[in-house]
């Protein structure tokens, strides 16, 4: 287990999310793309806080700030995703193309 | 390589490879809710490789945040989505090629600073058990001494969002539904009247000059031309 390998996991993570958030049309499928973004990140944060850091506790408190921007993200994509099939009755990207008047 | 080493790289290739197998399946499996609970096994491969690298508070938050994510997320596919069970074969993506391109480049982009990059060595000190506990230990302190104020702010932060999600998802608030002033505004008067006569062909030219004031108009109208009030009749 090394640094170098950990890396590329995260990558490969981060890779996936990209993939899935740029195509998925389903909304809540774009939230797991993001989720698999922040992932990687994640991963890669504490990979570098394990190398680098010579045990400093500040190095996981990005990793903290992370889970609360993945918490954020996802209760705000659900309210989103329930408010537009509340008015528009779309769950997906294509159906809400044209701004309503 | 002692044993332990080679225990703790057997691990890493398990849940390494796990974790980035199950995140490929949540967009190649026909079925919503088995993708959610496809990235649950992602987050917890995720999670467990945080276990191996000694961060165990963050790894187990990390399962346990994820494990009643990922069921609320099931939920809202059963809700929301029209194939949730995966009865049919379907793939709902949109520009495919591009998607994949840059999904490949991100990869290989993060993947080469990863593999290239210089990083300095100072790993953790020689971790027992003991030690392991201390690692968590120190990070508590951490997050309520020096470092309250971002943990805090994050705290804050998730308040806000709470509040947020309840006005977005509520149905309707005292200033009306959640999109409300989302719409586009009336055009002005003059703007519509202008479209309007250029819909009709005939005599169009012969309103403009008169066209805003229409009683005096018809009094004059019918004071020596009859057909002409008739025909401003069928325009206004």
């Amino acid at each position: 287990m090394s640094l170098q390998a950990l890396l590329v996991v995260a990558a490969a993570l981060f890779g996936i999310g990209v993939y899935g958030a740029l195509s998925q049309q389903s909304f809540v499928m774009i939230m797991m793309g993001l989720e698999l973004m922040v992932n990687g990140a994640i991963l890669a944060a504490v990979s570098l806080w394990w190398s680098s850091s010579g045990g400093s506790p500040e190095g996981q408190m990005l990793a903290v700030v992370l889970m609360a921007v993945m918490a954020v993200e996802a209760a705000m994509g659900f309210a989103l995703v329930i408010n537009v099939y509340r008015i528009r009755k779309a769950e997906m990207t294509e159906q809400v193309e044209e701004l309503e008047r | 390589m002692s044993p332990s080493d080679l225990t703790t790289d057997l691990l890493f290739w398990l849940f390494g490879a796990g974790a980035v197998v199950s995140g490929y399946l949540v967009f190649r499996t026909d079925s919503m809710v088995r993708a959610a609970y496809w990235l649950l096994a992602s987050f917890a491969g995720t999670g467990a490789l945080l276990l191996l690298l000694h961060a165990e508070f963050l790894g187990l938050v990390l399962i346990l945040m994820m494990a009643g994510e990922m069921t609320i997320m099931a939920v809202f596919m059963v809700m929301f989505m029209m194939n949730p069970a995966g009865l049919n074969p379907m793939t709902m993506v949109h520009q495919h090629k591009v998607a994949i391109a840059a999904g490949v480049i991100a990869f290989l982009g993060l993947g080469a600073v990863g593999l290239l990059g210089e990083f300095p060595e100072r790993p953790l000190p020689e971790t027992t058990s003991v030690d392991s506990a201390r690692i968590t230990a120190d990070l508590g302190r951490e997050l309520l001494g020096e470092s309250m104020l971002p943990f805090e702010t994050a705290g804050v932060a998730l308040l806000a969002t709470m509040i947020g999600a309840i006005a977005l998802a509520s149905r309707k608030g005292r200033f009306g539904t959640a999109d409300a002033g989302s719409a586009a505004p009336e055009p002005p008067e003059e703007e519509r009247r202008r479209r309007e006569h250029e819909g009709s062909d005939d005599g169009g030219h012969h309103h403009h000059g008169h066209g805003h004031d229409q009683s005096h108009e018809h009094g004059h109208g019918q004071d020596h031309d009859h057909g002409h009030g008739h025909e401003h009749g069928g325009h206004g």
